[in-house]
């Protein structure tokens, strides 16, 4: 008799049954701070486009403890996001080099190694200006 | 079976995942400091205003905007569809309008400066 | 050799009988060095009889013994008792109908298998006088991971694009699509892609990952398929922004 069961699998909370799936909501939910804060950077592109009152004028809005909270927020979902991103770029982005493949670590190594430089101008030309 | 068109979309997700991936988390540490305002010497309207003034200057700002963009765009229609909610094409139009717009602002406030 | 008892709580399910599946516990005295087909096993020959689960080769080999130990899909005959503690739960393979007891129906995943064409595609006939298709090591090596597949499903078990959205063709097929695709005798890329290109292929898959994670073979099906993303992105981009550059 051929009378398959098929196990119920409820859509919104499906990924609450394994660890795994929770780290992987959580990486997909960072790009709502990524989108939030990329906003964030048009608004202070347009302050900018409208001259130094109004840019400062910015700076000040930034200034409150709900701004450092949220740009808290948005640093460690953009750190969360970096590193669960360049440690698949191996899995995504194999090199082949002759026979062998170049060993993960090395790809995701390089990887680690452009984004501290990359970081490092950022901090530099934000903070210091040019 | 038809060939997809997501890679549109998919191809603005992997390059802005890359991008935001490397600028994302020095700039919101740049945007913490100034709303901390650990000193009134750090961004200097000037100091920025030259830099968004030069085209390569603009050209950065423009690819990673837009990049950041689509690429959160993207993996937020995803993410809606993991949450359950199954209205897929009402999701991307919302999205992607979103991150349409913000291109389209970002283009008009380069081009002003 | 030291024994232990174990409670090997089983998912039972009998089509003629139940409207649902139920926990059914054994009580069974397990040697250390056994895996939990062992126990089934032990169930069947001395408790139980009519217990169900697929099962054949006892060594990671048949890709049969899938199943949900602990929730973890595991191949049976590869999961050891000594890394559990007394209580076992066993249940079938997840996003599959249950057919009875531990036994799956799979036709979903032949189907979706054979419809990937995974096998060679000769580029140009070519008659047997003429010799063998040469490879290198080097070309060899590109796709060799990939045929270590033993098509046992776990990757699908683990999968919640699968479970979500049952048209997905999964990890499994989509990687063996692209292990053809990446053999330098193979000439079939083109008809693969018009399957794995689509909604239902390839862009189904979120990089969960969770299908690299429990493979037993050390397959890559998550990486494969990000693969065929990335390439068949760039046929896109060719195809509509360059449309000169086609074939």
């Amino acid at each position: 008799m051929n009378k398959p069961y098929v196990r119920p699998l409820s859509k919104t909370s499906w990924f609450l049954t394994q660890p795994r799936y929770k780290r992987y909501m959580l990486r997909e939910v960072t790009c709502l701070f990524i989108f939030a804060y990329t906003f964030l950077l048009i608004w202070g592109l347009k302050r900018l486009s409208e001259g130094p009152d109004a840019f400062q004028g910015f700076l000040n809005a930034l200034h409150s403890p709900w701004s450092v909270l949220f740009n808290l927020a948005v640093l460690i979902a953009a750190v969360y996001h970096s590193t669960t991103w360049f440690n698949v770029t191996p899995q995504a982005m194999p090199i082949q080099r002759g026979e062998e493949f170049v060993p993960g670590n090395i790809i995701i190594g390089a990887h680690y190694a452009v984004w501290a430089v990359v970081s490092l101008i950022i901090l530099i030309i934000g903070i210091r200006g040019m | 079976m038809a060939k997809s068109n997501k890679p549109i979309f998919w191809g603005l997700f992997a390059a802005g995942g890359t991008v935001t991936a490397f600028v994302t988390p020095a700039l919101a540490l740049v945007t913490l400091i100034a709303a901390m305002r650990y000193s009134p010497d750090m961004f200097t309207y000037d100091a920025i205003h030259v830099f968004a003034a030069h085209w390569l200057g603009k050209l950065v700002i423009f690819g990673i905007i837009l990049l950041s963009l689509w690429h959160a765009a993207h993996r937020t229609r995803v993410t809606v569809h993991d949450f359950g909610v199954r209205a897929d094409s009402l999701v991307a139009i919302v999205v992607y309008a979103l991150a349409g717009i913000g291109t389209l602002l970002t283009l008009v406030y380069l081009l002003r400066i | 050799m030291s024994e232990r008892q174990i409670q090997l709580e089983v998912l039972r399910y009998n089509p003629e009988t139940d409207s649902e599946p139920r926990y059914q516990t054994y009580s069974v005295p397990c040697m250390n060095e056994w895996v939990v087909l062992d126990a089934l096993n032990y169930v069947k020959d001395n408790l139980d009889p009519t217990l169900s689960y697929r099962w054949s080769c006892h060594m990671a080999v048949c890709g049969s013994c899938g199943m949900m130990i602990n929730g973890e899909p595991k191949l049976a005959c590869k999961a050891f008792i000594h890394e559990y503690t007394d209580q076992v739960r066993v249940e079938p393979m997840a996003n599959f109908p249950i057919e009875r007891d531990l036994v799956t129906s799979v036709e979903d995943f032949i189907a979706k298998l054979a419809c990937v064409k995974p096998y060679l595609i000769p580029k140009s006939d070519q008659p047997v006088s003429a010799g063998a298709f040469q490879q290198s090591p080097a070309e060899l090596k590109k796709f060799k991971q990939y045929t270590l597949c033993i098509n046992c499903m776990l990757c699908y078990a683990a999968c919640p694009q699968y479970g979500l959205v049952p048209e997905f063709l999964g990890p499994a097929a989509i990687s063996m699509a692209h292990r053809y695709n990446q053999d330098s005798r193979d000439g079939g890329r083109d008809q693969r892609q018009e399957v794995i290109a689509s909604d239902e292929g390839v862009w189904e898959c979120s990089f969960v990952g969770a299908c690299s994670e429990v493979c037993p073979k050390h397959v890559d099906p998550a990486g494969a398929l990000q693969q065929v993303k990335v390439a068949s992105t760039l046929d896109w981009y060719k195809e509509h922004l360059m449309p000169w550059m086609k074939k």
